[in-house]
């Protein structure tokens, strides 16, 4: 399109396309228009990522030059820190629980309101709420105090306190991230809403249960939404930090229990200025958030259903 | 609707059923913000001690010594620097997002296809990639435990997701106003300010809203970036209480709670359906 070396496809054009100004001159503003988004993309992306891949091949505690170690610190992360592997396994653990627990309980919400005639945009609101103030360190104190020895949780069902507890540490974040089930919800209703009552109609002449209408109709009609929701809570499971911050002090305690990968990098990195070893850390990260992503983009052929495609 | 509708009555039971289990969905689920305000307002004795989530009296002393700020900083102070932070990226969001926004929406470059997907791919990056660097080079510059680490990069359109945003709305506007404009003679910056500017104030006040919130609640850049208790922000301040919370200083410590997220309810209560119909159409998380 912005060849103008080639005259064929400008032959072709109406006369009303040739009546445009010159298009390097239109070139030149959208340029302008860009600046701030390259020079953002450049000096605090590219540029970065590229840094944070060298440093990861170096030691370097900010004050001294980085010093050139090759491959150690990756080989010190997968071979001799066996807090490493924990910050691994409890973030995919934190991940397993929390985002399945939330999408379907925003599903089953999100069908439960779909039909409701009076009252369906007050619960919208009230259960999206949540999603807006569960990021902040307010309501992680509030989940600390609650699932603390003597809170809340601990008068109700006598299991002590979660807090201090390095089984249960872990589920008291998830459930704080579940709690935040009110976005999904809301993208999740807006997909319903888009589905033709036409078919809905037509399964229930041909006398097709609910069960099968929720199976063969709405599933596949909502699997593209879905799917957004499932990569997009996924992405940002991986980098939970906040809670666990909060809920362990910042230690990530009881016993490493809720030692979540990136409160894992920070201890490194900020911490214990170990920068090189918390960049190794960074890019392994990266790379695992990219393979999760290209796996459900891969697997999604099979479940996710584009209408527009036509029949599959 | 069909021939097998259930009987009248059958459906309004249904109905009731429906809202009432609603209904107790959100008590469990507002619990934790009832709990909130109640103990803001208990006296020390009564935090733990009881389940009772109404205070015998109402120990407004709380408010008072939250108002007296963490560590000899004045809340107001905290405030301050939480609104001035909060501030400075909306007007950077709104300013560089619409820009870069309104070239991949709506002008043709070189070069278009390629940086649009890689602008999508900047959704997914994980802040981590490059946070070190970013660190590095704020040090570098002197700025570290300044608000310019901050700020400025949001004058820089690093939150991809704005971008996305406001190109999806601007593909909606009809174009035949922009080629009007143009055969009068009104090149792209006229017809960017004057026609399409004000035409997606929707989608700019959704960026702004969402910035509001996000960087109100934003507390892993602000430990990182802010180390002088006087410049700390709000959301800093309580993290002093993360460390040491002995049960006395309950009260005080979920005083301030509520004060650091009065501004986001308010801003819900405001803007709640700016808030929901862009999440709607856009797929933010909250």
């Amino acid at each position: 399109m912005t060849t103008t070396g080639i005259p064929a496809p400008t032959a072709r054009r109406s006369s009303a396309t040739a009546r445009r100004r010159p298009k390097h001159e239109r070139q030149g503003a959208a340029w302008v228009f860009l600046s701030p988004w390259v020079l953002g993309a450049t000096v605090l992306t590219l540029l970065p990522m590229a840094v944070s891949l060298y440093l990861s091949f170096t030691d370097y505690d900010l004050f001294n030059p980085p010093h050139w170690v090759g491959l150690r610190n990756y080989a010190q992360m997968f071979t001799e820190d066996p807090r490493y592997w924990r910050s691994v396994l409890t973030t995919l653990t934190y991940v397993v629980i929390a985002v399945p627990l939330q999408l379907a309980l925003a599903l089953a919400v999100a069908l439960a309101l779909k039909g409701m005639k009076r009252g369906k945009a007050f619960y919208r609101s009230a259960f999206y709420a949540p999603s807006l103030l569960g990021a902040s360190m307010s309501v992680a104190l509030v989940w600390r105090a609650v699932f603390n020895d003597g809170g809340t949780v601990d008068h109700l069902l006598g299991t002590g306190g979660w807090v201090n507890e390095p089984g249960w540490s872990l589920l008291a974040v998830a459930l704080l991230t579940v709690w935040q089930f009110g976005a999904p919800v809301v993208i999740f209703l807006a997909g319903l809403q888009q589905i033709p009552a036409e078919l809905y109609e037509a399964a229930a002449v041909d006398g097709v249960g609910k069960w099968r209408q929720f199976v063969s109709v709405t599933v596949p009609m909502l699997s593209p939404v879905l799917f957004f929701n499932l990569v997009l809570q996924t992405i940002q499971a991986f980098q939970v930090f906040t809670p666990a911050f909060a809920i362990s002090a910042g230690k990530g305690g009881p016993a490493d229990s809720t030692l979540v990968y990136t409160l894992y990098l920070y201890d490194r990195g900020f911490v214990a200025s170990h920068m090189g070893y918390a960049s190794a850390m960074a890019w392994v990260l990266l790379i695992v958030i990219g393979a999760v992503t290209a796996v459900l983009f891969r697997t999604s052929r099979t479940w996710v259903f584009y209408a527009s495609e036509g029949e599959r | 609707m069909t021939t097998t509708a259930p009987p009248r009555n059958r459906v309004a039971r249904g109905r009731i059923a429906l809202h009432a289990g609603c209904l107790a969905a959100l008590l469990v689920m507002l619990y934790p913000l009832a709990w909130l305000l109640a103990t803001s307002l208990k006296p020390a004795n009564e935090v733990i001690a009881s389940l009772d989530l109404l205070p015998s009296h109402l120990e407004w002393s709380n408010y008072s010594t939250a108002l007296d700020g963490v560590n000899g900083v004045s809340i107001w102070r905290l405030l301050g620097n939480s609104l001035l932070i909060a501030g400075g990226a909306v007007f950077g969001n709104v300013f560089s997002c619409s820009l870069a926004a309104y070239a991949f929406a709506r002008l043709r470059f070189r070069m278009r296809r390629p940086l649009f997907a890689f602008m999508i791919a900047t959704i997914m990056l994980p802040h981590h990639a490059v946070l070190i660097p970013q660190y590095i080079i704020f040090n570098k510059l002197g700025l570290v435990n300044t608000y310019w680490p901050l700020i400025l990069p949001k004058f820089l359109a690093t939150e991809a997701f704005f971008v996305f945003l406001i190109v999806q709305f601007m593909r909606g506007l009809p174009r035949e106003l922009e080629e009007a404009a143009r055969i009068d003679g009104c090149g792209p910056f006229r017809s960017f300010f004057s026609i399409v500017l004000p035409l997606t104030r929707p989608a700019l006040i959704t960026t702004a809203i969402f910035t509001f919130i996000w960087t109100w609640n934003d507390f892993f850049t602000q430990l990182i970036y802010l180390f002088d208790p006087d410049k700390f922000t709000l959301t800093l301040a309580l993290r002093s209480f993360v460390d040491a919370s002995s049960q006395s200083s309950f009260g005080p410590m979920f005083a301030m709670s509520v004060i650091a997220l009065l501004p986001i309810v308010l801003f819900f209560l405001a803007f709640q359906r700016f808030l929901v119909e862009g999440m709607a159409s856009s797929g933010l998380k909250g």
